[in-house]
């Protein structure tokens, strides 16, 4: 039980950057599927910023260097994806679920490619991830719940929370919001729309990135054989499960992570059992989806021009 | 001349070739409500658009307070205290009045929401508004929006406040609210400038009158010196022949009958009210209207396509001399019944027709459901779209290019080809000749024409008095949903048609 507690949590928390950023990217109007590809970009630019680090530095690794510099190259990684998208869609005007789909296909690809570089080093690397307060091998089964994680998982949510702040409490929110809601009337009342909508995107993207990285080094141990793009569907659909909340998606993350893993915990299911309770958040999804299209409750709704794109001139 | 807030000097605007406004003078006082009034299409929005940034101006100058300013975006208008709220409310739905309003304000201050409310508090008690702050405006009524609107504007400290059409959308009792507010913001100094084409509420709240007719000023007057027909006549100006031949009817038997006709919007205000004429075969039947005033309901409505509360809408066959009932039937029972109405909506490439097909193509529209094979026959739409080609002259690379390659006119001629083609026995026509050079317009009042003497009865929905007078037999005036009058095409006023458009409601016997 202790276990999968401790899965759960750390699946669940790199689902929430995932989700974190990719509603800081719909809340401007963006409609990123190309989140997996995020995702793995992320994760792949992370991996191989370790890797250069680590094989460089022989014996004297510094240990939080060992941390940031990846995650430094990840945020990069994500937020790059973001600028081409928003490039793409903004100021080249494509489809957004076409330019979303495509970035999927592109770093799912990258991905793949970079796991040919693995080796130990990861597994070297991710143990500085794994590197957890001392105590918390003191306090039994609470201090294994909840201490024993990588810097990682406390940060999802903390980014989370932060993000629910600064989007229901700050102008810089209220813009946002304004952004993704009704473009029109935000560039009326003299917000720049193409500056948000590309911030946004490059910061959700940047942002969800560390959730390929943890889901590599946390969730893996670095021990990455095997493309990671289905976590990136289901942080989007954590994204709807959650309703556009980052504060409600710390508790969401933390159901889907559950739904996921679970299957490993209980005894005497076959493969192809397992692979059907993989599914289990994917229905969760599509029952919320319907409950709340059902009431249609205005503020449960997405973004009003979610997908999108906004040109001044068809005002 | 002192106190004058602002001052608009010779501002002349073109789109294209058209002239939007020619040397256009207005000036506002500090402390008065100023009422710019004008038919649809002679410049009062427009002209306003340029004093709150969102065009600016070719020619011309523009004074606050007796300075010189240069006014390109709606920013700039605001550092000048102009505000104007637009016809098309530019809210945010999910957020409440207090976020919309606190949206793209910059007041150097940290952003706390109940600072904000206690703010717009103020101003609601100041002018005696109802408002409640945190309310989503996706709750809202029409007129909370415009409040939230005018709130939004003042809040921003607008001096001069601009409406356009604010009434348009509100309810008697909802008007007289909003001019409670406006009166108070006059005692207040402010000045108010209102855009309108309703008689009634000119008189009833504005100082002075500015009136506009076909994109120039026309002049200035006191509101206590004006009244309705000094007014209609300044904004109708002298009648001009413009040489449509018209027929006498021939056999005119009723075809159509309208009795009670209501329709209900959302928001609970009646759309369509108590509607109730004859369509007559082989006349053509002139609907005349301010734009919105429920002609496009009332031939959808015909059509099948907008539903009625009450009221009955009879059909009488040409052939079998059979009453049926239109109403709440689908288009496609109504056109199974054997009642062909041809309908040429106001939006040509929105509704009529599919711009990125070709002209082959967008004939069988219409006929697709004909043929009896899976396949699609393409012959006889080829030879109609052809037929049409030349006996309408459209220009055109050929039948397969796409329509919405096609200039304004040639889609036009297409749509009304597509729908004489189907030989109805009523033929509506909403705005046919919207966008179209004169040559054009000519060859589609000859079609409908054409289309009378076959013994067609022909509703013409028109924006152009003239038009309407050379054009029809009868004009049926509408306001606000209802008839006020049905006047003879060739003995009609242009005034008295023009004082039907805009007289109040309230005001008839």
């Amino acid at each position: 039980m202790v276990a999968f507690l401790v899965s759960a949590i750390r699946l669940g928390m790199m689902l929430l950057f995932g989700s974190t950023g990719e509603t800081i990217t719909e809340k401007s109007g963006h409609l990123n599927l190309g989140l997996p590809g995020v995702m793995c970009v992320g994760a792949s630019c992370g991996c191989y910023a370790e890797y250069i680090y680590l094989s460089s530095c022989g014996e004297n690794v510094i240990p939080v260097l060992a941390v940031l510099i990846p995650m430094l190259a990840t945020f990069i990684g994500g937020a790059f994806m973001g600028l081409i998208f928003s490039f793409l869609t903004v100021t080249l005007r494509a489809n957004q679920n076409v330019t979303g789909l495509a970035l999927t296909t592109l770093g799912v690809g990258i991905s793949d490619y970079m796991i040919d570089k693995t080796g130990d080093i990861y597994i070297k690397g991710a143990l500085y991830f794994k590197a957890s307060l001392p105590i918390a091998d003191k306090l039994g089964w609470f201090g294994k719940v909840f201490l024993s994680h990588g810097i990682l998982t406390y940060l999802a949510i903390v980014v989370a929370l932060v993000t629910a702040f600064v989007l229901n409490k700050t102008k810089l929110g209220l813009h946002l919001r304004a952004v993704g809601e009704n473009p029109g009337t935000a560039d009326a009342a003299g917000i720049n729309v193409l500056k948000y909508r590309y911030l946004a995107t490059c910061i959700g993207g940047g942002i969800a990135g560390f959730g390929g990285l943890s889901f590599v080094m946390d969730y893996l141990n670095g021990n990455w054989e095997y493309v990671i793009d289905d976590i990136g569907w289901l942080a989007v659909a954590l994204v709807i499960f959650t309703v556009w909340k980052p504060n409600l998606a710390i508790f969401g993350s933390l159901i889907f992570g559950g739904l996921y893993v679970a299957s490993s915990y209980i005894s005497g299911i076959s493969f192809a059992g397992k692979e059907l309770f993989k599914m289990l958040p994917y229905i969760v999804t599509i029952v919320v989806l319907i409950f709340t299209s059902m009431r249609s409750r205005k503020k449960n709704q997405p973004p009003e021009s979610l997908g999108i794109n906004y040109f001044r001139e068809e005002r | 001349m002192e106190n004058i807030k602002l001052e608009c000097r010779n501002i002349t605007k073109t789109f294209g070739k058209v002239y939007a406004n020619r040397n256009c003078n207005l000036d506002v006082r500090k402390g008065e409500i100023l009422a710019i009034l004008g038919e649809n299409g002679s410049g009062k929005t427009t002209l306003m658009n340029m004093v709150a940034g969102i065009y600016f101006p070719d020619e011309g100058q523009i004074f606050v307070d007796g300075k010189e300013v240069v006014i390109k975006s709606p920013k700039d208008a605001f550092e000048h205290k102009i505000g104007m709220i637009h016809q098309h409310f530019k809210l945010v739905n999910v957020f409440s009045a207090t976020e919309n309003i606190a949206l793209g304000v910059d007041d150097g201050k940290r952003y706390n929401l109940s600072r904000i409310s206690k703010k717009v508090i103020e101003i609601t008690q100041r002018y005696g508004f109802i408002i409640d702050p945190d309310k989503k405006v996706h709750d809202m009524s029409v007129s909370e929006k415009q409040t939230v609107e005018i709130i939004k504007v003042l809040y921003r400290g607008a001096d001069i406040l601009i409406l356009d059409e604010p009434t348009a959308v509100l309810t008697p009792q909802e008007t007289e609210k909003l001019f409670n507010v406006l009166r108070r913001m006059r005692e207040d100094g402010k000045s108010i400038i209102i855009i309108t084409h309703k008689m009634h509420e000119v008189l009833s709240i504005s100082d002075r009158v500015a009136v506009l007719r076909r994109g120039e000023h026309i002049g200035t007057v006191n509101t206590a010196e004006a009244n309705e027909s000094l007014l209609t006549e300044m904004m109708m100006g002298e009648k001009v022949s413009l040489n449509i031949n018209r027929s006498e009817p021939k056999d005119s038997v009723d075809r159509l009958m309208l009795c009670g006709v209501t329709s209900v919007n959302e928001e609970g205000r009646k759309i369509l009210d108590n509607i109730s004429f004859t369509a007559k075969s082989g006349e053509i039947l002139g609907i005349a209207g301010i734009a919105g005033s429920g002609q496009r309901e009332l031939l959808e409505a015909i059509a099948g396509l907008h539903h009625l509360s009450e009221g009955t809408i009879t059909y009488i066959d040409p052939k079998t001399e059979k009453e049926e009932n239109l109403r709440d039937k689908s288009p496609i029972q109504i056109r199974d019944l054997g009642v062909r109405l041809s309908f040429v909506p106001e939006d040509r490439l929105g509704m009529g027709l599919v711009g990125n097909m070709d002209i082959i193509d967008n004939m069988m529209l219409r006929s697709y459901s004909k043929g009896k094979s899976a396949f699609l026959q393409r012959k006889e739409p080829k030879d109609l779209a052809e037929r049409i080609i030349n006996d309408l002259h459209v220009s055109t690379p050929g039948a397969t290019t796409p329509v919405r390659q096609l200039s304004g006119g040639n889609v036009q001629k297409v749509l009304v080809g597509r729908e004489i083609a189907a030989a109805p026995s009523v033929l509506m026509a909403a705005y046919p000749v919207r966008g179209l050079d004169v040559n054009a317009s000519y060859t589609i009042y000859n079609l409908l024409n054409e289309q009378k003497e076959r013994g067609v009865a022909v509703i013409f929905v028109g924006e152009d008095l003239d038009v309407l007078m050379e054009l029809c037999d009868r004009i049926m005036v509408i306001n606000s949903g209802r008839v006020t009058g049905m006047v003879d095409g060739r003995t009609a006023k242009k005034d008295h048609i023009g004082l039907l458009m805009t007289k109040s409601v309230e005001g008839e016997e």
